[in-house]
């Protein structure tokens, strides 16, 4: 019995070590995860771009947002006028987050009276997160220490001093309840779009070669181009009804809001398919198989989660681990599709990303030209 | 049914779902035998095998193999049959020898003796020098020497084949056949299956297999006197294929009786069960369709004959046993 | 281009084959010519280069050198032209399981530009010619092979090409089937003219062609009418039945003798004069022990030959450097 055992094992080794294509995949797969992990995966956010409206500009207002600033958790980048400005600044994406001091802060510390507002963008779960927790960590610590220095110049108990001189208030914007569900939805959307996109083509595709019928389409007028349109527009059909199916019970059984134009976001989603199609071709080419197909199909989808800004936040990885996550169009739909949906933004705001994808489009195109070929060869 | 029977097939059945695949079919085979299992793709040969093999489980019915019971004792009979399937036998990725060695040491092969059997294998399979080589570069005839080596390296009393020699060069077809011959010299039992019908010819006895039934049994002679309801008459004329219509034609009108009209080759075979009378209405046909015809001699039908003409009887209702 | 449907003048294929560790020729220079309303075979085993030759002649594949035309039409340059005016269909031939009959019939007529109307026009004649008009509602998945055949067949032709190429469409088919599908062959040369191009493995339908080339190894090694073909056999056929496969050497040694095969138990031995000579190969025979059980001179077929060749091949090849 052992030697059959043996004899079997043998073979298999034998049988492992040759096929270089999945020895690949099982070897790069895991080393690929561990560094994905590494490097992509951070559950805190900080360096927050943050806009500050400073009504006081006292040197009490002015040492809190140094406070702010020295926690680590948040980056000012310049001072606005307002309060709208500053919510026009996170909605337009420059900033994640915003401070708001109202006029007389110096005064109202004194009195123990003193309010501060942080706004967060609440379309980012992990953002909103690490902001919301900084925020309060460092308005509560910002007391204390007030306290502390009153505390020093007086005796206990002298003024009736209020134990929180400071009231930190905190605004989440979009999201005020910090609903899993709201962040969840474009994000699930996307992964949706994509995935099903680029596997149903890319196994539709590969399917028919396999079966070595390709052949007999190629010597009918049908063109590569003709066939390709025929077998992917029920796809595309396909994966639109889900998507809608999806956005539907968001919106209308989670009660999603869904700020933003839909029509825009339809063409947007029409856009992001294409792009999701043409990767499919792509791995259409290089697939024999599709078993082979579908490894390729899962290692696309596990880095798709994780660089996407999906889950993590991209501001948090390595310009190189970053650089990686544009070559996946999730990347650029996730924002646009967070952009529509939960901040309600228009065209005029997301337009780099909107090239992004159509230059995506353009080259995965380019690049499985052959699949195009009358030719068998 | 002798002692000698190496291979027992009782009312054998097996259904999936409400397809019959194999409807009672009955035969054995004596020991030292050449026996050829006939028939299309889709007629059951495949799923005949696999039952005796025991690696499906028959609906009704009950099979032996060398004595074993099918499929209780499927597993004890493995070590003392051997099993050759063009298609699923080889591996592509491992090298001849290596493809050797591993059924070398599935059927229990030891050191001394597997070493010896290996390299007994290689010489017959005439691949000496090429043991290095992946199998998947192999072409058509040494493959299934390979294959057919891997089947006989432990020495089996029983060797199943099947469909061995499908697509392969002529010269190579003949060569395999007379390692067949060899093998069943040294009192080796061989079933094989075919859908050759010239392969046919060759084996001591034959069963025609149609749609899941057995319609004919028995040795090439017995199958060609007795199938046939009429004698086969070749005609060698300028126009085969005219001459083939113009009595085709005359069939349908009734103007003479004949069970088959075909194109055989660049002849035309035609079986009418009175061939005295069908040859002058012949004769005369064809010189009035301006055929030239230069001899109508009856022939010795072929197997394909007697295969075409058993699945015509089965198609019309009436089945031999 | 006269009445030549088909002209090929020295096509080369090579392919890299990193398995080969290196380039593999497919095709190695062949020539051929083949008239309107002719039925030319391409007979050779699996991997002698016949589908690649399909494939070159339907403009699937580029040639690395040579040229082609078919239907006056060039293979490299205007392949569509081809497309149009023919009809190919490939071994592993395109029938949507899922689709019935007249799905099926109505996507390629489709696919060739026909408007629905003619199509619906073009579809029951179709299907009484393969003999499907009774099964135009069936999944294709659900016929027998040799239907399957007759459907993909019938598919080709609903756009009334002239020429038609067959790979290997009755490979595993039962021989009934056979025996239709070529049938079905035959009424489409008389009643349309169609040019038919066919590549079989199987040599017996070498024999209904009017022209045949026997490809092995990429190049054609004999080419013609099959009894010019028949006619390279040197001398004349006797046909042994022995038992003993030692007889093949002892006849071998007889004076006079050309050529020698087996097949299983078969010999066939080539002399002159046959006739005289039959009772002197028996009796060399029996000389050494061995019982000759019938003697017969018999017609050489076409495989008879290509054994003939192929083992003159392989010798050639052999002397060279």
């Amino acid at each position: 019995m052992l030697q059959r055992i043996w004899a079997v094992m043998q073979k298999q080794f034998i049988q492992t070590l040759r096929d270089r294509r999945t020895l690949m995949v099982i070897i790069a797969l895991p080393v690929l995860m561990l560094f994905l992990m590494g490097y992509a995966v951070e559950i805190q956010v900080d360096h927050i771009r943050t806009v500050v409206v400073d009504h006081s500009r006292d040197q009490r207002s002015w040492s809190f947002i140094e406070a702010l600033e020295n926690s680590g958790f948040f980056d000012v980048m310049y001072y606005v006028e307002s309060q709208d400005e500053a919510i026009q600044a996170i909605d337009e994406g420059q900033a994640r987050a915003a401070v708001v001091i109202p006029p007389d802060f110096l005064g109202a510390v004194e009195r123990g009276e003193a309010q501060a507002l942080v706004i967060i963008d609440g379309s980012d779960a992990m953002t909103v997160q690490s902001a919301y927790n900084a925020a309060i960590t460092v308005a509560e610590s910002y007391s204390v220490d007030l306290l502390a220095r009153k505390l020093e110049r007086s005796q206990p108990g002298a003024h009736g001093a209020a134990l929180q001189p400071l009231d930190g208030r905190i605004r989440v914007l979009y999201n005020p309840d910090m609903k899993a569900i709201i962040f969840m939805v474009p994000g699930i959307v996307a992964t949706i779009l994509q995935n099903q996109a680029t596997s149903l083509t890319a196994f539709s595709i590969v399917k028919e070669r396999e079966a070595g019928t390709i052949e007999q389409l190629l010597v009918t007028p049908i063109r590569p181009l003709e066939l390709m349109i025929g077998k992917l527009v029920p796809n595309v059909v396909v994966a639109f009804v889900n998507m809608l199916t999806i956005l539907g019970l968001g919106v209308f059984w989670f009660k999603v809001p869904f700020s933003g134009n839909i029509w825009l976001f339809l063409w947007m989603a029409l856009l992001f398919i294409v792009s999701s199609l043409g990767l499919g071709i792509l791995v259409s080419t290089v697939s024999s198989t599709q078993a082979q197909a579908q490894q390729l199909v899962l290692m696309i989808l596990i880095p798709s989660l994780v660089l996407s800004g999906y889950i993590f936040p991209r501001e948090m990885m390595p310009k190189l681990v970053r650089f990686a996550g544009d070559l996946i169009p999730m990347t650029y739909f996730l924002q646009i599709s967070r952009g529509i949906i939960t901040r309600g933004v228009g065209l005029r705001l997301i337009w780099s990303q909107v090239v992004s994808l159509l230059i995506y489009a353009l080259v995965v195109f380019g690049l499985s030209a052959s699949s195009f070929k009358q030719r068998l060869e | 049914m002798s002692q000698g029977d190496v291979v027992v097939v009782e009312r054998l059945s097996k259904r999936f779902g409400g397809f019959t695949a194999v409807d009672e079919v009955s035969f054995s085979v004596a020991r030292g035998d050449v026996f050829g299992f006939l028939g299309p793709n889709g007629a059951g040969k495949t799923t005949v095998i696999r039952m005796l093999l025991g690696l499906l489980q028959p609906t009704s019915g009950c099979a032996r193999v060398l004595g074993y019971e099918l499929p209780r004792q499927a597993k004890i009979m493995h070590g003392h049959v051997g099993y050759m399937s063009q298609i699923f036998t080889l591996y592509d990725d491992l090298t001849a020898r290596e493809n050797i060695r591993f059924y070398g040491q599935a059927l229990g092969l030891q050191r001394g003796e597997l070493r010896r059997r290996m390299e007994e294998i290689l010489t017959m399979a005439g691949l000496k020098g090429r043991e290095n080589e992946l199998t998947a570069q192999l072409s058509g005839g040494w493959r299934q020497r390979l294959a057919l080596g891997c089947a006989i390296i432990h020495r089996p009393e029983l060797v199943f084949l099947d469909e061995p020699t499908a697509g392969v060069d002529p010269v190579s077809r003949r060569e395999f056949w007379r390692l067949i011959y060899e093998l069943a010299h040294r009192n080796t039992t061989v079933f094989v299956t075919t859908h050759y019908m010239d392969e046919a010819e060759h084996c001591q006895r034959l069963g025609f297999i149609s749609q899941g039934k057995l319609v004919a049994l028995g040795s090439p002679e017995e199958l060609k006197a007795t199938v046939m309801h009429g004698k086969v008459l070749e005609i060698d004329c300028d126009d085969a294929e005219r001459a083939a219509q113009v009595l085709r034609r005359s069939v349908e009108l009734g103007e003479f009786l004949a069970e088959e009209v075909a194109l055989y080759g660049a002849r035309v075979h035609v079986v009418a069960a009175d061939e005295d009378s069908a040859r002058p209405v012949m004769a005369a046909l064809l010189a009035k369709a301006g055929v030239q015809v230069r001899t109508i001699d009856t022939i010795p039908p072929s197997l394909e004959d007697a295969f075409i003409s058993s699945i015509r009887q089965q198609n019309s209702g009436g089945i031999l046993t | 281009m006269g009445d030549e449907m088909i002209v090929a003048g020295d096509l080369h294929k090579a392919f890299y084959s990193h398995q080969r560790g290196g380039r593999v020729e497919a095709v190695a220079g062949i020539s051929l010519r083949v008239a309107k309303g002719e039925t030319y075979g391409l007979i050779g085993p699996d991997g002698a280069g016949k589908s690649t030759m399909m494939r070159l002649l339907n403009g699937l594949y580029v040639p690395d050198a040579g040229r082609a035309s078919v239907g006056g039409y060039d293979i490299v340059r205007q392949f569509q032209a081809i497309h149009r005016m023919s009809g190919y269909m490939a071994q592993r031939f395109a029938l949507y399981g899922d689709l019935t009959v007249a799905e099926n019939l109505c996507f390629f007529g489709r696919a060739y530009g026909l408007s629905a109307a003619e199509c619906a026009e073009r579809v029951p004649t179709l299907l009484r010619f393969a003999g499907l008009e009774r099964f135009p509602q069936r999944l294709a998945a659900r016929l027998s092979g040799g239907m399957k055949k007759k459907l993909a067949l019938a598919s080709m032709l609903i756009h009334n090409p002239e020429v038609v190429f067959l790979d290997e469409p009755t490979l595993g088919v039962d021989p009934v089937s056979r025996r239709e599908f070529w049938d079905l062959l035959s009424t489409l040369r008389a009643e349309r003219g169609l040019t038919i191009f066919i590549c079989t493995p199987y040599m017996d339908e070498a024999e209904r062609c009017h022209a045949v080339g026997l490809i092995y190894e990429g190049r054609l090694i004999a080419q013609g009418r099959p009894q010019d073909i028949r006619a390279l056999l040197p001398g004349q056929m006797v046909e042994l039945h022995t038992k003993d496969l030692r007889a093949a050497e002892i006849v071998t040694g007889v004076e006079g003798v050309l050529e020698v095969q087996t097949y299983g138990r078969l010999l066939r031995v080539f002399v002159e004069d046959a006739e005289r000579r039959i009772g002197g190969l028996v009796g060399a025979i029996e000389a050494s022990g061995i019982e000759v059980s019938g003697a017969r001179v018999a017609e050489p077929g076409i495989e008879e030959a290509f054994v003939y060749l192929i083992r003159r091949q392989r010798q050639e090849g052999m002397h060279r450097p």
